[in-house]
């Protein structure tokens, strides 16, 4: 009996100590470190994931694609074009500054003159101030995506980034190229403080004591962020405890981590889909919808997805990944060689022809060698492939040229919403609306064109859900393209960092609310 | 001695040159740099006032002649992704690209000469078979595979030695040095182990063979019938005439030593010239890689240069610029 008292007071010693935890440093590494401390410099992951460590925006997505409240604690619609923020009280800036309506403001109008962000807030027309702590979003036309949008909302301190800098230059001037007092200074509302930067070194933060957010688990008060651009450098130093916490995994290293007891492994279904697109106006033989359908029947995807990415990532027959509004449960993938030879027999090709085909080799996981591998399916239906692979660097300007039959493109939707995918990847190309942009096959459906353009203007989630469902299944039966797969997202973190929480699809880890053990 | 420093000033001034025009003319099959200083979803119209703007759309000639003007004036232009002085951004990561070769060139000398003699001296004597055997397998197995394998068996495995980075480093009259931290000693090891891979078993075979030659020349025979110790003909008379080539060779493996900086640094996430470097590639940063390729080229030219001097000096048959009215 006395023994049992004994392992019960330790067990009870032992929750306590595991509850309270004690302030911790993380030491981590990604492949790259951001390009600048202005959230609104360049559009990209590695700005999004600074953001949400220096600054807060106006909500933020959470692990199932919903929204969480963060310095707006709640909105609603007033009417068709505009939905109204309640900022939340006592939000305070790293310099002390209060965080009110007029803070919103500035920041909307900054980002509506970001050559990177104007694209977004295009369909917006003002952000109005009720009161101190309340703000009205309008759009020009009813658009079902405000919130998504305000997720790119960080408030800035409108006061800290006021007046100019030594030398006489404006301080909120959003510079690309050359310094800024932006680029190097930053004043959020944020869990974190940047206090010491050696760009592509090492970037040091410290938690801001004035945090709003007390009801955060996180436990971090000191960060040092490392960039290690080789992968196998990356996981050697998690494995070797040099850090605690990497992202991206590579592939090859995935089973390695999972069977390492020191570490822990998160992956998650990711939302950029690969694809390859076939020129019509190169290639007479593509205008022929059998002939595409051939192509999208005699590509083994889950054969990739299994073999060259190891089962990182899930094959796709559309778009919109699941959780999206446009995601379409009907649309499986479509692998079956002999309907292939069927259609391309149909269309009266069954003796082939040959095409060129470009695709990047350091832009997308295994981006070559799935390249490599879709050319020897071709074969198969006599399509010869001439196939060209490069770094990215070389491979966009060649893209814009279109300069291949076959280019591969990846993409993300910056709104999180599935009509983005297909503004860019599949309408008519347009240079002054700046549709179609990275449609590279040239497909144009007048009926997809109306079914999106309409979309954008629908604030009823049912309805717009049928509208974007229905694109899905007409890109799909028209074999607009060809869906490869969805990349997988991995982290991974020396035991006791609780990481699962605070990932997403998204890849903006929520650093501010890390709990180390 | 002047007439020859003046020479190979201009040398040098030619080679930068002869550089910046290939570094200018090869800049736009590099790649895009809108694609890397903007978002995808930027729209094309945006991209190409940038490209004004940036002066990315002038002629060749224009934007060459720019780039010289400026780079009398000692500025070489602005990184993209650094924002500052793409020639202040190369400097600021110098020392340790420097600190990195001359680590690995301590652990070449302090192995290469002892290593060199004794397989000479002692041809079939199993450590000298050793040697050889593994100095085959140093040159033939490229350096990033090296320092991976060192990675994981002294951080990973047996967690001996930090994995990556620079470590601590302190500040010397503005000289950021890792040689004087015991942190910084520590990172510094597997580094420079992995970039004297390459070099080491060549300097090994290099020194192996010159005194192989020396041991059987006259002036050694005659020593020996003179009835010299055995250390004093090794050590002073014919280790001494096998370092003159190995001076000549060594002096140009230094710049293949920075070369090899690239692909080490890499590896070892080391913050230096030569993963600036590929680091500028991938971003397509041209200021940062002409700049890159200039200063490379300036420090090939140098180190000839000080190569040359040492074997006048070395060398007193050797003259550096001939005197008025004749040769030797």
């Amino acid at each position: 009996m006395r023994k049992l008292i004994g392992l019960a007071a330790i067990a009870v010693l032992g929750a306590v100590l595991s509850v309270s935890a004690v302030a911790a440093t993380l030491k981590m590494a990604y492949d790259a470190d951001p390009v600048s401390m202005d959230p609104h410099e360049q559009l990209s992951g590695g700005t999004l994931q600074l953001s949400h460590m220096i600054f807060d925006p106006l909500v933020r997505w959470n692990q199932e694609l919903g929204f969480d409240a963060r310095v707006a604690e709640r909105w609603q619609r007033i009417d068709d074009k505009t939905v109204r923020f309640h900022l939340r009280k006592g939000v305070r800036f790293h310099t002390g500054n209060e965080m009110t309506a007029l803070d919103v403001r500035w920041t909307f109008d900054r980002l509506k003159r970001s050559p990177d962000f104007k694209g977004i807030f295009a369909p917006f027309e003002a952000c109005n101030i009720v009161d101190k702590y309340t703000i009205d979003l309008v759009t020009k036309e009813p658009y079902p995506l405000v919130l998504h949008t305000a997720t790119y909302i960080f408030p800035m301190d409108r006061k800290y980034y006021d007046g100019y800098d030594a030398k006489g230059r404006p301080k909120d001037a959003i510079v690309k190229h050359g310094d800024a007092f932006a680029s190097t200074n930053a004043s959020g509302t944020g869990p974190f403080i940047v206090s010491k930067r050696e760009q592509g070194v090492r970037v040091d933060f410290t938690r801001f004591g004035g945090y709003w957010d007390k009801n955060s688990p996180g436990n971090v008060d000191k960060i040092v962020f490392t960039p290690i651009k080789e992968a196998p450098t990356r996981v050697a130093a998690l494995l070797s405890g040099d850090v605690d916490f990497i992202a991206p995994v590579p592939p090859a290293d995935l089973d390695r981590i999972d069977k390492d007891s020191k570490v822990d492994l998160v992956t998650m279904s990711g939302t950029r889909i690969i694809t390859f697109q076939l020129n019509q106006n190169r290639r007479p033989e593509f205008k022929d919808k059998r002939v595409r359908q051939a192509i999208v029947y005699a590509i083994n995807n889950e054969g990739i997805v299994k073999k060259i990415m190891r089962g990182f990532g899930t094959a796709a027959a559309q778009q919109s990944p699941k959780g999206y509004l446009g995601y379409n449960p009907n649309l499986k993938p479509r692998y079956d060689l002999k309907k292939a030879k069927q259609l391309m027999k149909a269309a009266g090709y069954e003796k082939g022809f040959s095409v060129t085909m470009m695709a990047p080799n350091n832009r997308y996981v295994n981006d070559d060698k799935i390249a490599v591998a879709v050319v020897g399916m071709l074969a198969k239906i006599n399509i010869k492939v001439d196939l060209k692979t490069m770094p990215k660097a070389q491979y966009w300007p060649k893209y814009d040229e279109r300069a291949a039959d076959i280019m591969m493109i990846g993409w993300h939707s910056d709104t999180e919403d599935s009509s983005n995918f297909t503004e860019f990847l599949a309408m008519t190309p347009d240079t002054v609306t700046g549709y179609g942009q990275y449609n590279s096959g040239n497909y144009s459906n007048p009926e997809v064109d109306k079914l999106i353009i309409d979309s954008q203007k629908v604030t009823d989630a049912k309805k717009r859900t049928m509208m974007l469902k229905k694109v899905e299944q007409i890109l799909h039966d028209d074999a607009a393209f060809v869906p490869l797969h969805w990349q997988d997202r991995a982290w991974a973190a020396r035991k006791g960092v609780d990481i699962a929480p605070i990932v997403n699809v998204m890849n903006f880890p929520y650093l501010g609310d890390l709990v180390i053990k | 001695m002047f007439a020859f420093l003046v020479k190979r000033v201009i040398q040098a001034i030619i080679v930068m040159l002869v550089i910046s025009v290939i570094a200018f003319s090869i800049q736009d099959n590099l790649g895009d740099p809108l694609r890397e200083l903007v978002g995808q979803s930027v729209s094309e119209a945006e991209r190409q006032k940038l490209r004004d703007k940036l002066g990315l759309n002038d002629p060749f000639l224009v934007q060459y002649w720019r780039f010289l003007k400026k780079a009398l004036h000692g500025d070489l232009g602005t990184s993209y992704f650094f924002k500052r002085p793409a020639a202040e951004v190369i400097l600021d990561k110098l020392p340790a690209t420097l600190e990195l070769v001359f680590g690995a060139t301590i652990i070449i000398v302090v192995f290469s000469v002892p290593t060199g003699v004794f397989t000479a001296i002692y041809p079939m004597h199993w450590l000298s078979r050793f040697a050889m055997g593994v100095s085959i397998v140093g040159i033939s197995i490229p350096v990033f595979l090296t320092a991976i394998m060192l990675i994981y068996v002294f951080a990973v495995q047996l967690g001996w030695l930090p994995s990556f980075g620079r470590g601590d480093t302190v500040l010397v009259y503005g000289w950021s040095t890792g040689f004087l931290t015991k942190d910084g000693l520590v990172h510094l090891i597997l580094p420079c182990i992995a970039l004297s891979s390459i070099i080491l078993p060549l300097f090994i075979r290099l020194i192996r063979a010159e005194m192989l030659e020396v041991l059987e020349s006259e002036y050694v025979k005659f020593a020996w019938a003179k009835g010299l110790s055995r250390r004093r003909i090794w050590f002073l008379h014919a280790l001494k005439n096998t370092l003159l080539p190995v001076i000549t060779v060594g002096g140009v493996q230094i710049g293949t030593l920075i070369a090899y900086t690239i692909l080490t640094e890499t590896v070892f996430q080391w913050p230096g010239m030569g993963f600036l470097f590929l680091e500028a590639v991938n971003r397509v940063d041209t200021p940062l890689i002409i700049a890159y390729l200039i200063v490379v080229g300036l420090i090939f030219v140098i180190t000839n240069t000080v190569v040359d001097l040492i074997y006048g000096l070395v060398n007193p048959t050797v003259k550096l610029a001939r005197p008025h009215g004749g040769g030797e």
